[in-house]
C-alpha cells in the first residue's frame, strides 16, 4: 500500500483540486514549482536555519515518566508546544513563506478558527515583511480575542468572515474567495493538509519534521527508530501527517488518530468526521467530510476550536479507508480531564486539541514493553479561559 | 438538437438571467422562470444552493443560505420543475456546486435533468480534467451541455482545451472576481473580450460575472454571444419581490 499522494494528486480515492477555474492559475502555479522549490539547497537551508534559530527546533522528544506509570506502558511526547508561538502550526507557515517569497508574491492571506494558524501565519509574514491578511469568522473573533490582538500586533489585519455560520469553514471559504479576487500578488498559506492538490502534500511535507526528528531522537534514546504507536489529534490533520509522515510504509508502527467527538458522537454536537462524514468535496478537495444526505456542509462542534473543522485531510481519510490508522473520538469531557491529568502529572498543560490526544488512554490498552509517541501538538495558554470555565479554576 | 444550441444558433446577443431556487420564498422557483421567459429572456440559470459556494459574493451567497432554509433540496427542486416544459420552451440550465450532485449520484442527477428537460449544467469546482476523464460520457448520454469558465487569467492552450470539450457555449468570466464584485468594464475588459474574440473558438463566448444594467450588457455583448446578470437580478427581486421582473429585463435591454 502507498500513503504517498499519486502525480494526480490523490491519496487514493482522496484528494484532488476541485476548484473553479479562477482559482487554476495559482494551484497550478504551486503544483507544477513546489517540490522543485523545496528540493532547492538554498530552500532547505533557509528552511532548516529558521527552524532552529527561530523555532527552536529540533523540539525535545521526553519521556513522560509518570504518565507511563500510570498507564503502564512507555510514553514519549513530541514538544511542538515548545515551538515558538506555541504549537506545530509555524513549521508550515515558515516553508510557506519561504515558496511564496520564491514565487514573488508579496501579499498573504490565510485563514484561521482559534487563532493559531493566523498568529503563525502573521509571526512569519512580520519576519519577512510581507502584508498579512488573516480571515477568522466573526464568531471565533469574540471567542479568540487575545489570539486577535496578538495578529494584530504582529501587523495583521484580521477580517471577519461574516457568512453562513462565521466560523473556520466561511473563514476558508472568504479567504479562497479573496484569492480568487487577487490572482497574481496573493499567495494562500493553507493552515492544515486539507485544500486542492498539491496543499495536502506540501503542508504534510513541513510538518514532517516532526516525524523526522522522532526517528533519531527515539534512536538516541531507545536504539531504535520506530515506535509500537505514534499518537497524533485530529482537526484537519496537519499535526496528525507531520507525526505519522517518516512512520507511514513502516507496518510495524501503530498509526493512530483522535478526533474531537465533541458532547458525544451521536449528540448532533461533534467533530468526529470519520464517524460521521461521507465522501464529497470540502475546500476543493475530494475526501470525508460532514454533510447532510442532501450535501450540504454541516457545522461540527468541539469544545476545542481548532478541532471543529467539518472535514478531514485527504490522507487520513485514505488512513481511515485502508484500516493503516486507528481512528478513535474522545469527547470534550474526556478530553479537559486528560488536559487536566497530564497538568499534574507532568507540569505541562496542553491545548485542548492537544488533550484529546492524551485521552487515548481510556479507549485504548497499551503493553508495557510498547513505546508510545504523542505529538504534543501546542501548549494550552491560548485555552486557559476555557479550562478556567470548566474546571472553575 | 439541445435547446442550448438551438438558442446559440439565433442571430441576436442572448440574455441569460441566474437565480436561486427557493429564493426569495421556496415556492417561486417556477413562477420566477415562467416571468423570465415572458419577459423575453433567452436562458435561465437555475441556481441549485449550496452552503459554502466558493465561487459567489454576499449576494448569490445570502440567496443561496435563504433558499435552504427555505428548504431547497436537490429533491424539492427535481420535485418543482417536473411540469416546467408544460409551460416553458427556452434552454435551463442548473448551476451548482458539485458536492450537492455528487451525493444526489450522479448518473440519478443527470438522468433526472433528462427526464425534467434540463439542457445543461454549469458547475464551477469541476474541473474540466476531472469532467473529461470520468463525467462527460455520462453527462452527454443524458443530452446534457456542460458549460465551463475561462478567466482573464486562462491561457490561450487551456483555453483551447476548454474548447475542445464544450458542446454549448463558454462561460467568460468578465474579472477576476467572485460574482457580483465589480462594476464597470474597462479598457482591461475590452481588451480581454477582444482577445478572446480574435481566437475564432468553437463554441460562442457568454460573459459573466459584473453585468447589472443597460451598459455593462451592451459592452459584453459587442463580441461575445450573449451576458448572464446574477447578483443584480437577486438584488432586483430581494428589493421588489417577484412582481415586477419586467421591470429589470427592460431596463437591461
Amino acid at each position: 500500500m502507498n500513503y504517498q499522494v499519486n502525480e494526480k494528486g490523490y491519496y487514493g480515492d482522496f484528494g484532488g483540486a476541485y476548484i473553479p477555474e479562477m482559482l487554476y492559475p495559482n494551484v497550478e502555479e504551486l503544483r507544477t514549482t513546489y517540490l522543485e522549490i523545496m528540493n532547492e539547497p538554498s530552500f532547505k537551508k533557509e528552511f532548516d536555519q529558521l527552524l532552529k534559530d527561530y523555532v527552536g527546533r529540533p523540539s525535545p522528544l521526553y519521556h513522560a515518566k509518570r504518565l507511563s506509570e500510570k498507564y503502564n506502558t512507555k510514553v514519549y511526547l513530541k514538544r511542538e508546544d515548545l515551538n515558538h508561538t506555541g504549537a506545530h502550526k509555524v513549521n508550515n507557515t515558515i516553508g510557506q513563506i519561504l515558496v511564496a517569497k520564491r514565487l514573488g508574491k508579496n501579499r498573504i492571506i490565510a485563514e484561521t478558527g482559534a487563532g493559531q494558524h493566523g498568529v503563525a501565519t502573521a509571526t512569519v509574514c512580520a519576519l519577512m515583511g510581507i502584508d498579512c491578511i488573516v480571515y477568522m469568522g466573526e464568531i471565533d473573533i469574540t471567542r479568540q480575542a487575545p489570539n486577535v490582538a496578538r495578529m494584530k500586533m504582529l501587523g495583521a489585519e484580521v477580517r471577519p468572515a461574516k457568512s453562513g455560520s462565521k466560523t473556520l469553514k466561511d473563514a476558508t471559504n472568504e479567504a479562497i474567495r479573496d484569492w480568487i479576487n487577487n490572482p497574481v500578488d496573493t499567495h494562500y498559506i493553507i493552515g492544515s493538509a486539507i485544500g486542492p492538490h498539491p496543499y495536502p502534500d506540501m503542508v504534510t511535507r513541513f510538518q514532517s519534521i516532526i516525524s523526522e526528528e522522532i526517528k533519531w531522537q527515539l534512536k538516541e534514546k531507545e536504539g531504535r527508530e520506530h515506535p509500537d504507536y505514534v499518537v497524533a489529534c485530529i482537526g484537519g490533520g496537519s499535526n496528525a501527517a507531520g507525526t505519522y509522515y517518516h512512520f507511514l510504509e513502516e507496518p510495524s508502527v501503530g498509526i493512530i488518530a483522535v478526533e474531537a467527538a465533541g458532547k458525544g458522537v451521536n449528540s448532533g454536537e461533534s467533530a468526529a468526521t470519520s464517524q460521521l462524514g461521507k465522501e464529497g468535496i470540502i475546500h476543493g478537495c475530494k475526501t470525508l467530510l460532514m454533510q447532510t444526505p442532501d450535501g450540504q456542509i454541516t457545522e461540527p462542534y468541539s469544545i476545542s476550536a481548532g478541532l471543529d473543522y467539518p472535514g478531514v485531510g485527504p490522507l487520513h481519510s485514505h488512513l481511515y479507508k485502508t484500516g493503516r490508522g486507528e481512528f478513535y473520538s474522545v469527547t470534550d469531557e474526556d478530553a479537559m480531564t486528560a488536559g487536566l491529568e497530564l497538568s499534574q502529572l507532568e507540569g505541562i498543560i496542553p491545548a485542548i486539541e492537544t488533550s484529546h490526544a492524551l485521552a487515548i488512554f481510556n479507549d485504548k490498552k497499551f503493553k508495557p514493553d510498547d513505546i508510545v509517541v504523542i505529538s504534543l501538538s501546542g501548549r494550552g495558554d491560548k485555552d486557559l479561559n476555557t479550562y478556567i470555565d470548566y474546571f472553575k479554576l | 438538437m439541445n435547446r442550448i444550441n438551438q438558442k446559440l444558433a439565433e442571430d441576436k446577443k442572448l440574455l441569460s438571467i441566474y437565480f436561486t431556487a427557493g429564493y426569495p420564498a421556496l415556492q417561486d422557483t417556477v413562477k420566477v422562470i415562467q416571468d423570465l421567459e415572458k419577459n423575453g429572456v433567452d436562458m435561465i440559470e437555475i441556481g441549485l444552493p449550496f452552503s459554502d459556494p466558493l465561487a459567489d459574493g454576499p449576494t448569490i451567497q445570502e440567496s443561496s443560505t435563504a433558499a435552504l432554509k427555505n428548504g431547497m433540496t436537490t429533491t424539492v427542486l427535481f420535485d418543482q420543475l417536473k411540469d416546467i416544459r408544460k409551460s416553458v420552451t427556452i434552454p435551463l440550465i442548473i448551476m451548482g456546486y458539485f458536492n450537492p450532485m455528487m451525493q444526489y449520484g450522479i448518473e440519478e442527477f443527470c438522468a433526472k435533468c433528462q427526464e425534467i428537460g434540463i439542457d445543461g449544467l454549469i458547475i464551477p469546482d469541476l474541473p474540466v480534467a476531472v469532467y473529461h476523464e470520468y463525467y462527460q460520457e455520462t453527462f452527454e448520454r443524458y443530452g446534457l451541455i456542460n458549460v465551463f469558465l475561462i478567466t482573464p487569467q486562462t491561457s490561450e492552450e487551456r483555453i483551447r482545451f476548454i474548447d475542445s470539450v464544450s458542446n454549448g457555449f463558454i462561460y467568460m468570466v468578465s474579472s477576476a472576481s467572485v460574482t457580483g464584485s465589480t462594476s464597470g468594464f474597462g479598457d482591461t475588459q475590452e481588451s480581454y473580450f477582444d482577445r478572446i474574440s480574435n481566437m475564432n473558438l468553437k463554441a460562442p463566448q457568454i460573459v459573466g460575472f459584473g453585468i447589472s444594467n443597460n451598459e455593462t450588457f451592451s459592452k459584453a455583448t459587442k463580441t461575445a454571444k450573449g451576458a448572464i446578470i446574477g447578483s443584480a437580478f437577486i438584488k432586483h427581486i430581494t428589493n421588489n419581490g417577484i412582481d415586477c421582473i419586467g421591470d429589470f429585463i427592460r431596463g437591461i435591454q
